[in-house]
This record gives C-alpha cells, sequence and structure tokens, in this order.
C-alpha cells in the first residue's frame, strides 16, 4: 500500500507542530499580529459569522442539557461547555459526504452538523439507541468507549479510499484518549494505508480528575504525530477561527491525497467531567477562573463586533435561534420516551434468532399480565 | 428448522483439505463480489501462517487482500468502520489467544452496532479465528475461545468440522448481514473429504444456526462441534465394535443455537454426552447441557453428562493428550449413562 514518500525523503522535520499553538484572534478579540504568515489564512467574515452563531447555539445546549439533567430529564450529560470552538469548528470544516465521528462530550459538534437535536441526547436520557441514523449526516454514533472509534474512522476513510471516493473523515478525541491503545492503533494504521482522515484531540487538561501531566510527558500531543509519519499541529482551540484554519488546512490535505494529520487544540472543560462529578476535589476555582477569560464566545464577539461584522440585529437573532434550540430540546426532552421493552429484541440480529423469539414472547406474556 | 443429514460424498467429486476449502471460499466470494477484502497479519504475499490466503493477494491485489499492521484491535476497529463505509471485510485473527487484544472491539462495537443503531448500520463481516488444540502448539496458541464470543449478544458464532461446511459456511458468512466470528479448528486444516464444489457453490439450505446429525444412532447422542467432531465419531465407532449405537449432532453454529435438531436427537435417544475442547466451566458446552435438560427433561434416561477439557491452562504439546476429550473418556461417560435401570 501507498505510504508517504515525503516524509521518507524530507525526514521528520516537516511533520512537528509549531512551536506554540496557533492563535489568530487572542483572547481579547485582537487580530494576532503576523497571524497570516503560518500559513493559516483567517476564515473570511461570513464564516466567522456563522462559526459565532453556532457557537452561541452550542453554550445554549450545553446549559439546557445541564439544566435537564437537574430536573430529572436526562440521565447524565458530560459538559463542552468551553470547548464549543472546537466541537464547531469540526462540524463546519466538513463537507457533506465526509464524515464525523464523536464522542460522547461532542454533542454541540454532532448538532452543529445538522442532526436532529433531540435525537442526540436519546441515549443521555436513558433509552437503548444512538437517537439517530449515522448515514443521514454521515456522523457516527456518539462513542462511550475511549478511543475505539478512532479505528472505526480509519476504516470508513480506507473504505472511501479504495472506492475512489474523496471523502474525509475527522475522528475527535480527548486528551485521556491518547493512551489508550486504540488511539496508537488508528493514527498507525491511518499513516501506514495513507488514508483521508484528521484526528483532533481536544486537549481539555482533564481525563475526569487526571491531569495531562500523568497522561503524558510527551512535549506536546501533537508532537505523537511525528511517531506515526504524520504532521502534528497544535492550536488555540478557544480560538474559532483558528481552528477552523488549522482543521480546515487539515481536511484539505487530506482530501488532495496528502495522507492523515494530528491536530491538537488546547482548551479547558469549564464544568464539571459530567452532573455525577465533583471538579472541586482536583482543581481550584482560580485555575477555572483563569480559563474564563479565554472564553471561546466572548473573543468571538470582540472580535466581530470591533470588525463590524455583527450588528446588534445580528446579535438578536443568534441569542433567538439559541432560545428556538433551547425550547426544542426542552419540549423534545420533556415529553416522555416511548418506550417499548420488547424494542429490545429487535436489533440485536438482523434476523431475530430462535431464542431471541423465546425471550420476546416470554416478555409480552409479563407485559400482559401486568396490564391486566 | 429442521434436522439435515449430510448428503454422502458425491463420486463426481474431488478431494480438498479443509483448509483448501476455506481458500477456495475466500477467492469466490472475492470472484463473486468486489466489496469483499480480504486483511490481517501475513496474509499478504505469505498466504497467512496457515496459507489459508495462500494466493489471494497475487490474484486479487494488495487492495483487496492486504497485510495490516501487528495489531489486532486495529484490524478489527477498522474492519468496523470499512463495514460501516459498504465493504465487507473479512479479517484473520492469527491464533486464538492473539485475537484478544481486538475483543474491546468485538464487545463493545462489533456485536453492538446494529443494536445501538436501532438497525440502522449493520457490520456484515467475518473475524476468521484459527482456534483450538491438538496440533502441538505452544503457549498461547491452542485455546478454545468460543465461550467468550457465544456469551455477547449480537456475535454470529461458528465452528465447521467438515470440508463442506468450511466452504460453504464461509461463504455464507461472508453474506451474512450481521457479524461472524468464525472459528476454524486448527487440527483439522489438513483433513480432507471429498466434496463437489459445484453443488457447494449453488444456492443451497441455509447452514448458518442449523445443526446436523452426522451419524445416525439410537442409543446415545453426542453433541458435538468443531475440533472435537472427529474424536465423538470415532468413539461412535468404537462404541459400534462394542455393539452400543452412537448418534452424533454436529452443531457448526454455536450461536444462533439449534435447539430444534438437538433437542428432537436427544428425544430420540433418550442419553445425551456433550463433547467440547474448550474447559468445561462456564462453557459452552454448560450451556447445552442446561438447555437439554431443560427442554428434555421427561425424555431423559440419565443426566446429561460432559467431556471437556479440564479447568487449566492449556497444556504443553506433549501433555495436550491428557486434556483433550478423547475417546476413551467419551466412552466412559457413556457408559456412566445408566444403562442398567
Amino acid at each position: 500500500m501507498t505510504s508517504s514518500v515525503d516524509a521518507e525523503v524530507r525526514g521528520g522535520d516537516f511533520l512537528l507542530p509549531s512551536a506554540a499553538p496557533v492563535q489568530l484572534i487572542d483572547q481579547a478579540g485582537r487580530l494576532v499580529p503576523g497571524s497570516g504568515d503560518g500559513g493559516y489564512l483567517l476564515p473570511d467574515g461570513a464564516r466567522l459569522l456563522e462559526a459565532y452563531r453556532q457557537l452561541v447555539i452550542g453554550r445554549r445546549v450545553n446549559d439546557q442539557a445541564g439544566a435537564l439533567v437537574r430536573q430529572g430529564r436526562m440521565a447524565v450529560y458530560p459538559s463542552s461547555h468551553g470547548q464549543e470552538a472546537c466541537q464547531v469548528a469540526a462540524a463546519l470544516c466538513l463537507g457533506d459526504e465526509d464524515w464525523l465521528f464523536p464522542t460522547y462530550r461532542d454533542t454541540v459538534a454532532v448538532i452543529a452538523r445538522g442532526v436532529e437535536p433531540v435525537g442526540v441526547f436519546e441515549l443521555l436520557r436513558g433509552s437503548w439507541h444512538s437517537g439517530y441514523d449515522p448515514y443521514e449526516h454521515k456522523v457516527a454514533t456518539q462513542a462511550t468507549p475511549l478511543a475505539t472509534q478512532l479505528l472505526h474512522a480509519v476504516g470508513v476513510a480506507h473504505a472511501a479510499k479504495l472506492k475512489g471516493e474523496d471523502t474525509v473523515v475527522l475522528a475527535l478525541c480527548g486528551d485521556g484518549a491518547t493512551s489508550e491503545g486504540d488511539f496508537h492503533e488508528a493514527l498507525n494504521f491511518a499513516a501506514v494505508f495513507h488514508v483521508p482522515a484528521v484526528f483532533l484531540v481536544q486537549n481539555n487538561e482533564y481525563a475526569i480528575s487526571v491531569p495531562l501531566r500523568h497522561q503524558s510527558v510527551a512535549p506536546s500531543l501533537a508532537h505523537k504525530a511525528v511517531g506515526y509519519g504524520m504532521p502534528g499541529e497544535r492550536v488555540d482551540g478557544n480560538d474559532v477561527a483558528a481552528v477552523l484554519a488549522v482543521l480546515g488546512h487539515a481536511v484539505e490535505r487530506a482530501r488532495q491525497g496528502g495522507g492523515p494529520s494530528l491536530v491538537e487544540a488546547h482548551t479547558y472543560r469549564m464544568q464539571a467531567h459530567t452532573n455525577a462529578d465533583d471538579a472541586t476535589r482536583y482543581r481550584s476555582d482560580d485555575e477555572v477562573k483563569a480559563w474564563l477569560a479565554r472564553d471561546p464566545l466572548s473573543r468571538m464577539q470582540a472580535y466581530l463586533s470591533g470588525a463590524g461584522l455583527l450588528t446588534p440585529e445580528e446579535e438578536a437573532s443568534i441569542a433567538a435561534a439559541a432560545e428556538d434550540m433551547a425550547r426544542v430540546l426542552r419540549d423534545g426532552l420533556n415529553a416522555e420516551p416511548r418506550l417499548d421493552p420488547t424494542e429490545l429484541f429487535r436489533h440485536v440480529y438482523a434476523e431475530q434468532t430462535p431464542q431471541l423469539r423465546e425471550q420476546e414472547a416470554l416478555l409480552r406474556d409479563e407485559l400482559s399480565r401486568e396490564e391486566a | 428448522m429442521t434436522a439435515v443429514t449430510e448428503a454422502p460424498a458425491a463420486t463426481a467429486g474431488q478431494q480438498l483439505t479443509f483448509a483448501k476449502a476455506l481458500t477456495t471460499a475466500l477467492a469466490d466470494a472475492m470472484e463473486a463480489d468486489p466489496r469483499v477484502v480480504v486483511f490481517g497479519e501475513d496474509v499478504g504475499p505469505l498466504g497467512g501462517v496457515f496459507r489459508i490466503t495462500d494466493g489471494l493477494t497475487r490474484r486479487f491485489g494488495e487492495e483487496r487482500c492486504f497485510d495490516t499492521p501487528l495489531a489486532e484491535s486495529g484490524i478489527v476497529g477498522m474492519a468496523v468502520g470499512m463495514a460501516m463505509n459498504g465493504m465487507k471485510p473479512v479479517v484473520e485473527m492469527q491464533f486464538d489467544a492473539f485475537a484478544y487484544p481486538a475483543f474491546e472491539q468485538v464487545v463493545s462495537h462489533v456485536a453492538k452496532m446494529r443494536n445501538r443503531t436501532k438497525g440502522h448500520v449493520s457490520l456484515p463481516m467475518v473475524i476468521r479465528i484459527p482456534y483450538g488444540g491438538g496440533i502441538g502448539g505452544v503457549e498461547h496458541h491452542c485455546d478454545s475461545s468460543e465461550a467468550y464470543y457465544a456469551h455477547t449478544p449480537g456475535l454470529t458464532v461458528l465452528a465447521p468440522a467438515t470440508v463442506a461446511d468450511a466452504y460453504a459456511m464461509l461463504r455464507e458468512a461472508i453474506e451474512y448481514p450481521d457479524p461472524v466470528v468464525f472459528l476454524e479448528p486448527k487440527k483439522l486444516y489438513w483433513s480432507k473429504d471429498t466434496v463437489e464444489l459445484d453443488a457447494l457453490r449453488a444456492p443451497g439450505e441455509p447452514r448458518i444456526g442449523r445443526a446436523v446429525i452426522a451419524r445416525e444412532g439410537t442409543d446415545a447422542t453426542l453433541i458435538t462441534y468443531g475440533p472435537s467432531m472427529p474424536t465423538a465419531l470415532a468413539a461412535a465407532d468404537a462404541a459400534a465394535a462394542e455393539g452400543r449405537s452412537l448418534q452424533v449432532v454436529d452443531l457448526r453454529s454455536l450461536v444462533p443455537f439449534d435447539d430444534e435438531t438437538v433437542t428432537a436427537a436427544v428425544r430420540s435417544t433418550g442419553r445425551a454426552v456433550v463433547v467440547a475442547e474448550a474447559s468445561g466451566f462456564a462453557s459452552v458446552a454448560s450451556e447445552i447441557v442446561a438447555r437439554v435438560q431443560e427442554r428434555c427433561f421427561h425424555s431423559l434416561a440419565a443426566p446429561v453428562r460432559r467431556v471437556t477439557g479440564f479447568d487449566i491452562p492449556f497444556p504443553a504439546p506433549k501433555l495436550e493428550k491428557y486434556h483433550l476429550p478423547g475417546v476413551d473418556r467419551i466412552l466412559d461417560a457413556v457408559d456412566d449413562l445408566q444403562w442398567e435401570d
């Protein structure tokens, strides 16, 4: 199979990430001087405005989901508050025929990709299936085991390549998942088979309670790419303009046959791992406060307002869209889910086994006696 | 479902080894459907350590049959994605115990994808695993790992024992809409039989989910599968010489399980012994015994017995004969089936 000729000829230096994470807009919302010099161009105004719109909607999704958990409407919710820029950029950098492989913390990315939002919460509200058809928007189910979905992404990309399609696959994971064996196997397979895949690691500093220094002492997570013979890049994960630019470059590279790459986005999980977690046991308020200043929404708002791209009318329209989304979620999730226990036997196999037919009959009998 | 008795080998047939039947099935499947791709460790130019993929890369090219990095989770995980995207991957785990690194992919994803997506995503893929002992293999090369897979809802688990089934069941597994764990008894790779390939190639009765009566008998039923099938048949031969008629049921398909054929067989004789290489505790053999007792209690003249491997790690080559079910141990179990009562 093909391997990267470039890597053999040119050695590994070109694979190294930039010394500091790529940033195009700083935390005060100012354009970073010389930011275009590294080859990453600022996305145009319309794209940034659309990204901002999705950031605001994404933040509202996080807030609404948290409230619904507190109201007992969902079993659990892993918040991505603070990571919206990574997730919005992940959704916006792909074409319709590309694939997204999200994790359980990537709800904002899945919704930004266009998946029907109430369905996205199906598993989290305590149902038994993923709630949406992965083929409809080319979004795999949100993976709960860590890093396993990266290999599925490689397989989809490899099949696309064998079929001659120009599909690109973007696979997401967190910093903790980079310690898993499947992370290693996925990146190695992707590089060896030279498939059109991009791996985005949202480094939010913690795997539940465990800080990054206990996962890895590599110079950065992006540096791991070098060992697989693919380029690595680091980006400010709270700068949606930079994430869009870096991911856009990686996706285009993959689409042109340039092979896979790894992007590490530096971000922060502003809330606990889930509602069941207590983040005060492992990190200080001061640490969290420091990240408040780097919020992905406020910096884009400042930049767009300063550039005259965000009018008060536009802002109002975005806020209204976010409220609409929240209402859709509330209406959808406040309605009691229609759960049919006998459905549990329906999709284990394409054709039900005789044993499952027996077991379904047993449950049906129990249910009929309950009703009687 | 009805019991199917194997037809006698056709005179116009050809002699094939079990291994060659598998190779032929892979080649025929690849010829018939460009979506079928074969990959794993050493399956390319070498043709696999057991040569099951011999010649496939040469004939179909390295996009259809290729070597992967040495990583079993990677092989199975990549197969999941390829199956999601329209291919029919057939992957090889080099040996039974080397399949364990892929266990999370198999249990958490391969087995659950259809259910987890409410039927939207099906995974037509086959995981081929050379399995079992009897070849004097060193440690980690002789495990009987069927119970791990059979215990996992969503997997289809096959263990053919005849040359004809090796061909026909692998073809059927590749056509199957669900993921199949295809257990190939290593010690039978070199066994031979005369089969009529053209007949096997023609559409026939499904074999997945169907046990067969491998030998008719009236006094007791031996229920077995995979590597223990020839041993059970040899035991039936020996018993016949002593005037006892043993029926042999070849399960072939562990999941789905053919309760109907097994139950009818045991009811017809009233006595049963389950024979399998795997350690007996919490095994497929245990499940079979439980199912037979539940369904045939009033037809049984004696408790159903098991002859299985001991509950020990698979022994060293020179000791494996003490561990594996043999003819004498099977006949001793048959002798214990309360004939005097």
